[in-house]
């Protein structure tokens, strides 16, 4: 059952700045919401006050209806998927330790065939499992990083720039892949990135972001036919651009 | 070299005193270390707080910090009570627990510095707690840096551990200082090979933990481990007392640093043997050190000499007379000590000026007197005490003495320069084997400026009116003879022909003077 969020009133001040400006928003369950915006635009801070690695200044940050600043911050992350740009596997684990490792803290032991089938679900071969990260390659890292977000079963799908290091293939890729897990497991996924593009082919719901505030909430269908406003329309006209560019080079 | 072999397997003991001692300093050292490291890691002014102390300590000469333990562990008594010991295992077990902290608190922390963020990151977005963040991410993967520190900690205690014979702990120190007292280089080279071995095997054995650890090889580090253990299990099962049960009572017997002290703790041992005790030693204690242990218990039995008690002790500067200062010094050891002076050896081992027989019959030398007036052309050479003792004030404002220079010489080498002529003059001890050997004049003290020196026995108050050891001691009292006592000495600190461990040297005395 995929969650609902929402946010009232969510502002956070760092000292003398603001990194989000008094943001409301309400994501409906099973939506794939992109967060578009240049570095500092306050993206990563928003997806951060949803499983409290930020906590707001003012505000609340509700998750299906239960405000997140009253649940125990740990056993609520252990139930939401999180996946980042750094990746972050733990080295000295292997690839099912790795992915096992959510269950594990509450006790609980995941078994091979459940390994195997997580592995299966980014396109990688159970064979992996037993391999360490450093063996693997960064596209393949990547892939056990969502493996592992999965693994406690999540209704709600967290990534901050999660192909952001990764090759343009593998990326398209991968990107494909977890827009169709967001369907197949009934998830509501929040994607944070800079990259137009990713958010107009990936989400059904595009945030874009300016100094802390959202300045354009609009389908991709609506972006790319012109609306959402200046900041909006500066950050769409670079892959239309790109896409001219090709469209002009196959004569 | 037969001699380096032989004394390395005398070693067995003091080797296990030194490995429990490293190794519980080490253990110290890590359990307070490493809750220090994440503590510092989670707070900036801890970090920067807990390293700057660390560093502080490690910038105290090893030496300087176990001395400094007696006093700090003398004035926690008032909290604490008198049961605190001040010399032995405890100081030195502190001081080197400090000293072991620096490498490890600094590797620990370094790791955690180092941890990629993004593990971090990980690690609270799977929902870890800080305790499981800690073991299951943290501790793994500083592990191996953590494991560097502690070898680098465990040379140098092991190194510095040597040290803390000084302040009554046995350790492989005892040879080392034993054989630099009495010249004797094999007792000094098995010293330092046993705990250089020692710090290799650590090392080595540490080395292949911190290996394991980094390749995450269980079975390596395990292995590692195990030997450790087992190394240190077997010190401590060596010093298991299994003669428990044989009903003799134990006498603790210290003494300073240099022969003669060391030739009667020997003599009074064996004496104190034959008569039904058990006998331990602490050799090479500083001489304020061991006037407060025997005060406190530590030690049963010392040997002390009147003018060092008068100046150093009782902060006198005057100069009463032989016996008036005995029986003032009876009274202070009693009224202010508790301690018990049972009585003289017989012998006086004073400070008294000595020059070589031909320079002082070249310059016309017999007194003190004819010394001040040759004195601004005369290089004169003192152990490194004297020049700061009181009885060095008194006999120079006595007599006026300036001299053209003034030289610190360790006792050995003090005579060494006199003979090579670095020195004209030297503040000698009268009982000193070399004083004959060398052809050296002893100056006469016209003015009696230099105090009396008769050699006590003194014991501690829990002995004090101990009857079956005092019968014990007894026959001791007024039977050595200063020569007697001179060709002991001199037996022990010669360096050709005939020389002698302590322990002979204390037989032959026994023999010489009718303890037999």
């Amino acid at each position: 059952m995929a969650a609902s969020l929402a946010f009232e009133g969510v502002t956070k001040r760092y000292d003398s700045t603001r990194a989000l400006a008094g943001i409301d928003l309400a994501i409906e369950p099973g939506s794939f919401v992109a967060l578009v915006g240049a570095s500092g635009s306050g993206k990563s801070t928003l997806l951060k006050t949803i499983n409290r690695l930020v906590e707001p200044t003012e505000g609340r940050v509700l998750l299906d209806g239960q405000d997140v600043a009253a649940s125990d911050p740990t056993a609520m992350r252990r139930t939401t998927g999180y996946v980042f740009q750094r990746i972050g596997l733990f080295p000295h684990m292997s690839v099912a330790e790795n992915i096992a490792i959510g269950p594990r803290l509450v006790g609980e032991k995941l078994g091979e065939d459940r390994i195997g089938e997580l592995l299966s679900l980014v396109d990688l071969d159970p064979a992996m499992a037993s391999r360490l990260p450093e063996e693997l390659s960064g596209g393949q890292q990547q892939r056990v990083g969502v493996a592992r977000a999965l693994a406690g079963n999540p209704s709600l799908l967290l990534m901050d720039e999660p192909f952001g290091a990764l090759d343009p293939v593998t990326r398209d890729a991968l990107g494909t892949r977890v827009r169709d897990l967001h369907e197949t497991l009934d998830l509501t996924t929040i994607m944070v990135t800079h990259d137009m593009a990713e958010a107009l082919i990936l989400a059904d719901r595009v945030l874009v972001m300016d100094g802390g505030r959202i300045v354009a909430d609009e389908t991709p269908q609506a972006l790319s036919r012109g609306k959402g406003g200046e900041v909006a329309q500066e950050l769409v006209a670079v892959p239309r651009h790109q896409a001219e560019k090709l469209k002009g080079l196959e004569g | 070299m037969i001699g380096v072999w032989d004394a390395l397997m005398g070693l067995g003991d003091v080797l296990a005193q030194h490995v429990i001692l490293a190794a519980c300093a080490i253990g110290l050292g890590i359990a307070v270390a490493l809750p220090l490291a994440v503590w510092a890691s989670r707070s900036q002014a801890v970090s920067r707080g807990a390293l700057g102390f660390a560093s502080l300590v490690q910038t105290i000469p090893a030496l300087a910090l176990l001395a400094l333990f007696f006093p700090i562990l003398l004035s926690l008594r008032a909290v604490f009570g008198e049961g605190l010991p001040t010399l032995g295992f405890l100081p030195a077990l502190l001081a080197l627990s400090l000293y072991a902290l620096l490498p490890i608190l600094r590797n620990a922390v370094t790791a955690q510095t180092n941890l990629d963020p993004g593990v971090i990151e990980a690690a609270n977005g799977v929902g870890m707690s800080f305790w499981q963040r800690l073991r299951l991410v943290e501790a793994p993967l500083a592990a191996p840096y953590v494991m560097a520190g502690i070898r680098t900690a465990a040379v140098w205690t092991i190194g510095a551990a040597t040290l803390s014979t000084t302040i009554g702990q046995p350790s492989l120190g005892d040879p080392i200082f034993a054989g630099l007292q009495t010249q004797n280089w094999s007792l000094v080279l098995a010293g330092c090979i046993a705990s250089a071995g020692l710090a290799i095997v650590a090392d080595a054995l540490l080395g292949t933990i911190e290996a394991g650890f980094r390749r995450r090889d269980r079975r390596l580090w395990l292995g590692g481990a195990i030997a450790v253990a087992v190394g240190v299990a077997a010190a401590f099962v060596s010093q298991v007392d299994w003669s428990r049960d044989d009903g003799r009572e134990t006498i603790v017997i210290g003494t300073k640093q240099f022969s003669e002290q060391l030739i009667l703790g020997r003599l009074v041992g064996e004496q104190l043997e034959d008569a039904g005790y058990d006998v331990e030693y602490r050799e090479g204690l500083g001489s304020a050190v061991v006037a407060q242990a025997v005060a406190n218990g530590s030690i049963d039995i010392y040997f002390d000499y009147t003018g060092t008690i008068w100046a150093n002790q009782m902060k006198r500067t005057d100069n009463p007379g032989r016996d008036a200062m005995y029986e003032a010094i009876v009274k202070w050891e009693r009224e202010v000590q508790g301690t018990r002076v049972l009585g003289k050896l017989g012998f006086e081992n004073a400070y008294a000026f000595a020059m070589r027989e031909d320079r002082a019959r070249e310059l016309g030398i017999a007194s003190i007197e004819d010394l001040a007036r040759a004195a601004p052309r005369l290089v004169a050479g003192g152990d490194p005490e004297w020049f700061e003792r009181p009885e060095w004030f008194a006999v120079r404002d006595a007599y006026g003495l300036n001299f053209s220079n003034e030289r610190n010489f360790s006792p050995t080498f003090m005579y060494n320069a006199l003979r090579s002529g670095d020195a004209d003059v030297i503040a000698a001890y009268t009982s000193d084997g070399r004083i004959a050997a060398d052809n050296l004049v002893i100056l006469e003290d016209p003015r009696e400026a230099l105090p009396s020196y008769d050699t006590l026995i003194i014991l501690s108050p829990e002995r004090a009116n101990d009857e079956r050891l005092i019968a014990a001691l007894r026959p001791l009292l007024g039977s050595i003879n200063v020569e007697a006592m001179r060709e002991a000495n001199f037996s022990v600190d010669r360096t050709d022909g005939d020389k002698k461990t302590p322990r002979e040297a204390a037989r032959w005395l026994a023999g010489e003077v009718g303890l037999e």
